[in-house]
């Protein structure tokens, strides 16, 4: 094609081009801008306010070497780990038995999802309020006459992730089911036809051959649901404050209180900028396996 | 005489709806049968039935002699092929054949002797080791065909095989499944709406409609001695033409009209007077130098011509009612001229005006 | 009338053996299966709605008596009402009610925006490609899935220069920038399935880009703009972390003033009053969860398919 004069090219779909400005200022001031911007911040020694003043990787050394980012990553880890893993695992499940037509399978489905409605500061209070040792399940157990019963994980460094957990667990396998319900439906009902002609039992079925087929809506889900565990933060201000001590520190805290507390810019950019370095390790496969396979195929 | 499989009193509603209705149907060991008809009339429901996928309301259902109407599929006896192919897409071509079989714990030799024979049987040896991603869509249906094959059963039930196919792939599977009928010799039961398949292939023909069978016979009873107007207008493309008007000392009298209707074989004599519907077959009508011999001939202006190829049909009116004909690919006609054409009333249909049954 | 049905069949008794349904037993092992841990579940995510609402209608003597799951003796409205009208947020003592007025503030114009922005884009996405779209949409969805926090500094400074840090205004620019990547993914989508003949014949008719998508395709995507609503009522109504960092005490939307005031570590916790401010901060979404039904469902699987 002929190269048209530059001034034909840009008014072409010129109202298109218009419309779409709010959406090309987000990619591009927003999203990729301030990304770079606080990479390239996170090189510097700013404190109060952004200055241009390189300290190289200081601010790495210094939030590695800082107990409380090592406690927030540790806890991200394992929290990440068994969330994933949990959620996934019983949205599946639940997912399998509300795919069995079943009667009142709206009424499960509107009771396991309403959860995911809520925000997590509602879902943090009322599991605080649940977990309260004085009067909540604890309380309650040992009234119905098992004195030594002991489970107050809000109050014990060991067992506050544990909390966490079940409010986390709580808010967001409704969503997992929902997914993985669609994608159940989504499978041909003749396979489910050949099986049973050729004898498979419903289990093995599932197993073999359904799950095989669901690969896509595993790592789909696997994605959305670790980059929504990497962003966790409001769920652990209403429940802990990072508490006890500093058990339950994550680092999306760590980065809120150092950009907007300590009044330490440097760190609490080299952390946030952590935290994007972890979700590239979760997304670049991912979109390497999603879109760049699709190229070869 | 044992039938290979028998269906009896079969009813199924779901809810108000009645899917199938007081069916029976008796298939006889190695006979190709097809049911044929529209969607929604119910067939591919009684097939769901008979391979035990779908639960009757009432009736029973026997395969060789044994009720197995609470019977698993598995254990039936049959082995089924599907309209979407329904391969684990996961799985070898390989894989997909034996997967039933090491289920059902049947020794490896063995798996391995029918796999390999049933490969070669559809010459598909070469593609074992692929994955049905890496198949084309007649490949697929052959490997669909071989996971039914290896199952050594006497009962084969294909949910229309060949519709998600192009047309000229569905042609070339339609001769090897009368091949692979004519060398196997098994009962198999297919289900289609596409009359040339249920043509060319069926030993009997079960034509459909509201859950009910409409008429059972051979392709050739079908086709030309069609028991109601219903299967008479379903089958032969293009369709029959029909005649409305009455029946009236042998003859059939439609205002100007009437037809002497004497060389017909009735089946039951009209009543005189009585409303019959005839129904003519566009390539049953002749032109030409054969109109010569024809029984009935008449003159006709033609309206509108569908060059095809093969043939030329011709639309024309008789009695104010639009009438097809069907002439030689080769024949020049055009729109105003007019037509001489012969009718032999021993090769039409009469039905009865009211309850559109054959006469 | 039928040949086959004439055939009388001698090799087997018609009455004998099975005929029609295989009975079954209601309560088979596999039903107790299902049944029972479906409802074993269903009762662990019911439970804590139950005793939200229990505390929140019991007076402070009988909730350090008793029994968190009982139902109250007595039921009390009070909680509720102090609540929402004299809860403290440190020496702020008008409730709960400023944070739900703040929040409504906030809501309108930032779900109007954002649906409006991203309906366009999704809109241009689909029939008015132009070099470089793609990329953008791509960066677009990348960007949902990156870090919060890792803008937040930046977005200030750019309020701050815009002169919004710290009002309403703010709040509602972003919540349309953070929500335009799910939005526009849902409308590109539901675009993508309107067949392309219609845009072509209305192209021939001489409509232009805002002619088509006001004339065209704004009144046959109803459905997916409810869908939108739904989506976006309750992510910006649940929000926390934007309210805390772009907004100011005076104007802090309704999840922040209430984790204020359950967390706040000043006077006696009155648990009754906690549990009601809980409740009537999760009843926005819960009505509409409740009321939208499987359009929620609908929203949900969008943010599931792939781009």
């Amino acid at each position: 094609m002929a190269s048209k004069p530059l001034s034909a090219r840009l008014t072409r779909n010129l109202n298109a081009k218009i419309a779409a400005l709010p959406m090309i200022i987000t990619t591009l001031v927003v999203f990729l801008g301030g990304t770079i911007w606080s990479v390239v911040y996170s090189f510097t020694g700013s404190k109060l306010l952004p200055k241009l003043k390189w300290v190289g990787l200081k601010q790495y050394d210094r939030l590695w070497s800082n107990s409380r980012w090592e406690i927030s990553i540790e806890n991200l880890f394992w929290y990440g780990i068994f969330a994933l893993v949990l959620t996934i695992a019983i949205g599946f499940l639940l997912a399998v038995l509300l795919d069995q037509k079943i009667r009142f399978e709206d009424t499960f489905r509107t009771i396991l999802l309403y959860p995911f409605a809520l925000s997590f500061i509602v879902t943090g209070l009322v599991w605080q309020w649940l977990l309260n040792p004085e009067m909540g399940i604890q309380h309650i157990v040992r009234s119905m006459g098992w004195e030594s019963f002991t489970f107050d994980p809000l109050y014990n460094p060991d067992l506050v992730l544990i909390g966490l957990l079940m409010a986390g667990l709580w808010q967001g396998t409704g969503f997992v089911m929902c997914i993985m319900l669609a994608g159940l439906r989504g499978i041909d009902e003749d396979i489910w036809k050949a099986a049973r002609v050729d004898g498979i039992p419903a289990w093995k079925t599932y197993l073999r051959v359904v799950i095989p087929m669901m690969r896509p809506v595993f790592i789909t889900t696997l994605v959305i649901v670790a980059a929504g565990i990497i962003k966790l933060y409001d769920l652990v201000v209403a429940m802990t404050s990072g508490g006890p001590g500093n058990a339950s520190q994550v680092p999306a805290m760590y980065v809120y209180d150092y950009l907007f507390q300590a009044q330490n810019l440097g760190q609490g950019l080299a952390a946030s900028t952590m935290m994007l370095l972890s979700v590239l390790i979760v997304l670049i496969p991912w979109a390497y396996l999603e879109f760049g396979g699709k190229k070869h195929a | 005489m044992t039938y290979s499989v028998q269906i009896k009193d079969l009813d199924l509603h779901f809810g108000a709806v009645k899917v199938l209705q007081g069916l029976n149907l008796n298939i006889s060991e190695g006979e190709f049968i097809v049911l044929l008809g529209s969607s929604g009339c119910g067939k591919s429901t009684l097939l769901n039935c008979v391979a035990g996928l779908l639960e009757p309301t009432d009736g029973q259902i026997f395969i060789k002699g044994n009720n197995v109407t609470w019977e698993e599929p598995s254990k039936r006896g049959i082995g089924m092929v599907f309209q979407s192919y329904a391969l684990y897409p996961q799985m070898t071509v390989r894989g997909n054949m034996s997967f039933g079989l090491k289920n059902a714990k049947v020794p490896k030799a063995e798996i391995e002797t029918r796999v390999n024979r049933a490969a070669e049987i559809l010459q598909i040896t070469h593609l074992l080791d692929r994955k049905p991603s890496a198949l084309s869509g007649g490949q697929r249906q052959r490997v669909a065909i071989g996971r039914a094959l290896v199952r050594d059963v006497d009962v084969f039930l294909f949910d229309e095989p060949l519709s998600n196919l192009d047309a000229k792939l569905r042609a070339d599977l339609r001769v090897e499944l009368k091949r692979l009928h004519n060398q196997l010799k098994n009962t198999m039961i297919y289900v289609t709406h596409d009359q040339v398949e249920a043509m060319t292939l069926a030993d009997r023909i079960a034509i459909m409609k509201g859950g009910v069978i409409m008429q059972l016979g051979s392709p050739d009873e079908i086709y030309n001695r069609p028991q109601n107007r219903y299967v008479a207008d379903f089958i032969g493309s293009p369709s029959m033409n029909f005649l409305d008007g009455e029946y009236r000392n042998g003859t059939f009298v439609k205002g100007d009209l009437s037809i002497p209707v004497q060389g017909y074989a009735f089946a039951t004599q009209p009543v005189e007077g009585g409303a019959i519907t005839v129904g003519i077959r566009p390539e049953h009508i002749v032109t030409g130098p054969l109109v010569a011999s024809a029984p009935y001939r008449t003159t006709t202006t033609v309206d509108l011509v569908e060059p095809m190829g093969s043939d030329t049909l011709v639309w024309a009116k008789i009695a104010g009612e639009p009438f097809r004909i069907r002439m030689d690919g080769q024949a020049t006609v055009a729109v105003g001229d007019t037509l001489e054409i012969g009718i032999d009333p021993s090769r039409a249909s009469v039905f009865d005006a009211k309850s559109e049954e054959r006469l | 009338m039928l040949e086959a049905s004439k055939m009388v069949d001698r090799t087997v008794d018609a009455m004998s053996g099975p005929r029609g349904k295989k009975p079954k037993k209601a309560l088979s092992g596999r039903n107790i299966m299902i049944y029972g841990i479906l409802l074993m579940v269903s009762l662990y995510y019911i439970l804590p709605l139950w005793v939200m609402v229990m505390t929140s209608l019991k007076g402070m003597p009988e909730i350090r008596m008793g029994n968190i799951f009982a139902p109250p003796v007595e039921i009390t409205f009070e909680p509720w009402v102090k609540a929402w009208s004299s809860a403290c947020t440190g020496l702020n003592c008008d409730g709960l009610s400023r944070g739900f007025w703040n929040s409504v503030q906030i809501l309108i114009p930032s779900v109007f925006l954002s649906i409006a922005i991203a309906s366009v884009n999704g809109y241009a996405l689909v029939n008015w490609k132009f070099k470089g779209s793609e990329l953008f949409f791509t960066i677009l969805i990348f960007g949902s899935f990156i870090p919060y926090q890792i803008m937040l500094y930046p977005i200030v400074i750019m309020l701050r220069e815009l002169g919004l840090y710290g009002k309403l205004g703010g709040l509602v620019l972003v919540h349309s920038v953070f929500g335009m990547p799910i939005l526009t993914l849902l409308f590109r989508n539901y675009f993508t399935s309107v067949p392309e003949e219609l845009f072509k014949a209305a192209r021939v008719d001489g409509a232009g880009f805002w002619g088509i998508y006001f004339r065209i395709m704004l009144p046959m995507s109803l459905p997916i703009f409810v869908v939108a609503v739904i989506l976006q009522v309750t992510g910006i109504w649940n929000d926390f972390l934007f309210g805390v960092v772009f907004t100011k005490p005076s104007i802090y939307p309704m999840t922040v003033q209430l984790n204020n005031i359950v967390n706040s570590v000043q006077g006696v916790k009155e648990y009754n009053v906690n549990m009601a401010a809980t409740m009537l901060t999760g009843l926005v979404p819960l009505v509409i969860y409740f009321i939208s039904g499987k359009l929620f469902v609908r929203g949900i699987a969008a943010g599931a398919v792939k781009g």
